[in-house]
């Protein structure tokens, strides 16, 4: 390589770097910083009336898996807040399998629609998002509490003879969180099929495969990038969920978004706060992290 | 090829019918189609497009049911048995490789459909993968593959489960000229190997003529002419097959027992033909033989065209009537004609053929 080209290919370099820097001081301060103050506040010492005194203390973070038992004197695991971060990754893997459920047919069957309808569905898809999340969550409530839409139509069709239960349990925060994030799974799926080539179904069909088989062996494998954005689009919000769990959990089924909220309001311990918070965040990647390795073990697996 | 076996019925289509649309905007794709396809044999569907070839492939596939009629397979009613219950594979158009899969996974997708053990899917797709010579590619995905290749792999794939019919539809069609030549010699000699019968369907009339034992000529829905390559060549059934086919010349006139009078007054024997009514004659320009303007039709040179090999002359015959004879170049290359002579015309013995409008 010449001097000169050596010199051309540096000042690209550099202007690259020039380029970049909006996003790089947007990233620093929008992403990072944040991030930041909150991993430093996990370690810092609450203080009873609010806000944090700054001193090193790990107690937010041990308090997240240990509590202090004041009459034994000792720490013993605290069950209590094991049990709200099982209930939030089973409730938000059971509502990224539910909207996979719903989604993928309804995807397929907006993509299967002649194209000059399939943007009038996809509209209809998205109107929910018109509306703010706390007046959808309080529609749903109309619909699924005792005396609601639901309970009247069945008791009065005789399907059942005393109101279902939904509202204030999981079912009911199963059902608003799948509401809620069903379009975050149809439109990356819509996306995936509607690049499916269709004439593979012949193909498959052609080749002795049922319609079952042509499911799993060729559609289900080849859409697989927009299952994964769909369910990482789903599980990662449904983890956080605040408004849901809090509504239609009615504060009994708690969620580790409102576990988050109760530290920082009427908990007055802002670091477990930022350390839940923190701990949020890592299981939301070590669950993205296991999910691409898996998605990636089954490609390079094959069917051989 | 048990020679017993050579007249067995493979495929039989009889009267029909598939129609597209409702109301008074239904077409019928085909009208009223008979055919019998025979065990071994490559069968070509050849016709513009829009003629219902790939229809009537679609309807023995089973992707389509017809709105009328039978299709049977070895004697047996298949006509609403699904796809993936038929014994008949295809090599479609676009290819349709699953592109999730290796070509080894392709090829043997049909086999483990089938429920085939383990061993023997193995055994067969690496056979499949010597056949069509792609024994080095079988790890690789399709799409690091080229037309030439994918091809391979799909005949491949359809091959692999040994169907009783193999449909091809326009499977040449994607590639450029020289490979399309190559696989013409490469689908006849697989069909030569496997004497799996061969259902083919283009509209390139030169493939259909060099790779065919019979050809079905086709159009508006229908079956125009069923026959060998030299069948439909020489004795074209009416207009339609003999412009679609090749090129030719037709002449009108009046018939009278064993020759049609033209409208210039002059006579062509055409042995055979009975007296009455009008008749048009075909004589393809191979078979023209000019010569000097007292033997035979009068006629006047208006263009030569040099293609090579032969020189095509534009001839007007007395009444304006347009007659092309192809002719061979001589080695200088000039026909020793001049645009305006007047020349005679004389047809080959048998090079007159009565066709049906």
């Amino acid at each position: 390589m010449s001097p000169a080209e050596e010199q051309a290919l540096r000042a690209s370099a550099r202007n690259g770097w020039l380029l970049s820097l909006p996003a790089l001081v947007v990233l620093a301060l929008a992403a990072s910083g944040p991030l930041l103050i909150v991993v430093y506040y996990s370690f810092l010492t609450a203080n009873d009336t609010g806000g944090v005194i700054r001193q090193f203390s790990i107690e937010g973070w041990r308090s997240i898996f240990l509590s202090y038992d004041i009459f034994e004197d000792r720490y013993t695991l605290a069950d209590a807040h094991l049990k709200i971060f099982w209930r939030s990754v089973w409730l938000s893997l059971t509502t990224t399998a539910l909207t996979f459920v719903i989604g993928f047919p309804t995807a397929w069957f907006i993509a299967t629609r002649p194209p000059s309808q399939r943007a009038l569905w996809l509209f209809l898809i998205t109107i929910p998002f018109w509306t703010n999340l706390l007046i959808r969550t309080f529609a749903i409530n109309e619909v699924i509490r005792n005396e609601g839409i639901l309970n009247t139509t069945l008791l009065w069709l005789g399907v059942i003879s005393e109101p279902l239960r939904i509202v204030y349990t999981e079912t009911a925060v199963l059902i608003g969180m799948t509401y809620v994030y069903l379009p975050l799974m149809v439109l990356p799926l819509y996306a995936t099929i509607e690049r499916f080539d269709m004439r593979l179904l012949e193909a498959a069909y052609d080749l002795y495969a049922s319609r079952w088989t042509t499911l799993r062996r060729v559609i289900l494998p080849i859409v697989k990038p927009g299952i994964i954005a769909g369910s990482i689009l789903v599980f990662v919000p449904s983890l956080g969920a605040y408004v849901t769990p809090r509504i239609l959990g009615g504060g009994k089924k708690m969620m580790i978004g409102n576990f988050i909220e109760l530290q920082f309001l009427q908990g007055r311990n802002w670091p477990l706060g930022a350390a839940l918070s923190v701990l949020l965040l890592i299981i939301v990647m070590a669950a993205l992290l296991v999910y691409v390795r898996v998605a990636n073990r089954d490609r390079s697996a094959g069917h051989g | 090829m048990g020679v017993s076996l050579a007249d067995a019925v493979t495929i039989s289509a009889r009267n029909v019918v598939k129609a597209f649309g409702q109301g008074s905007g239904v077409v019928r794709a085909l009208d009223d189609v008979s055919v019998d396809i025979r065990q071994g044999e490559f069968f070509t569907l050849l016709g513009p497009s829009g003629c219902g070839k790939t229809t009537l492939l679609r309807l023995i596939a089973g992707f389509e049911m017809p709105t009328e009629g039978t299709i049977l397979l070895d004697g047996t009613d298949i006509t609403t048995l699904p796809p993936n219950r038929r014994p008949v594979n295809t090599v479609f158009q676009s290819y349709a490789l699953f592109p999730h899969l290796t070509v080894a996974q392709n090829i043997s997708f049909g086999l483990e459909m089938l429920g085939k053990p383990a061993s023997e899917v193995k055994a067969r797709t690496a056979a499949m993968l010597a056949l069509v010579k792609l024994e080095a590619m079988a790890g690789r995905k399709t799409s690091q593959l080229s037309g030439g290749q994918q091809q391979r792999v799909a005949l491949a794939r359809a091959l692999a489960p040994q169907p009783k019919v193999l449909l091809l539809d326009e499977p040449l069609s994607a590639l450029d000229l020289k490979l399309r030549k190559e696989m013409q010699i490469e689908l006849k000699r697989l069909q030569l190997e496997t004497g799996i019968t061969f259902i083919f369907v283009t509209h390139d009339q030169e493939e259909a003529l060099t790779m065919s034992d019979r050809i079905a000529v086709m159009s508006a829905g229908k079956i125009q002419q069923v026959g060998s390559a030299k069948d439909i060549y020489i004795h074209p059934k009416n207009r339609f097959v003999a412009s679609f086919i090749g090129e030719t010349n037709f002449l009108h006139g009046t018939a009278e027992a064993g020759a049609i009078r033209l409208a210039t007054g002059e006579r062509i024997d055409v042995p055979g033909l009975p007296a009455g009514g009008e008749a048009t004659v075909s004589v393809r320009p191979e078979q023209v033989r000019l010569g000097l303007p007292s033997d035979g039709l009068k006629a006047t040179v208006r263009t030569l065209v040099y293609f090579g090999t032969d020189t095509h002359c534009h001839l007007a015959l007395a009444d304006g009537t347009e007659v092309v004879a192809r002719l061979q170049s001589p080695a200088s290359g000039e026909a020793g004609l001049v645009e305006g002579q007047a020349v005679g015309i004389r047809f080959a013995d048998g090079a007159v053929q009565r066709v049906e409008d």
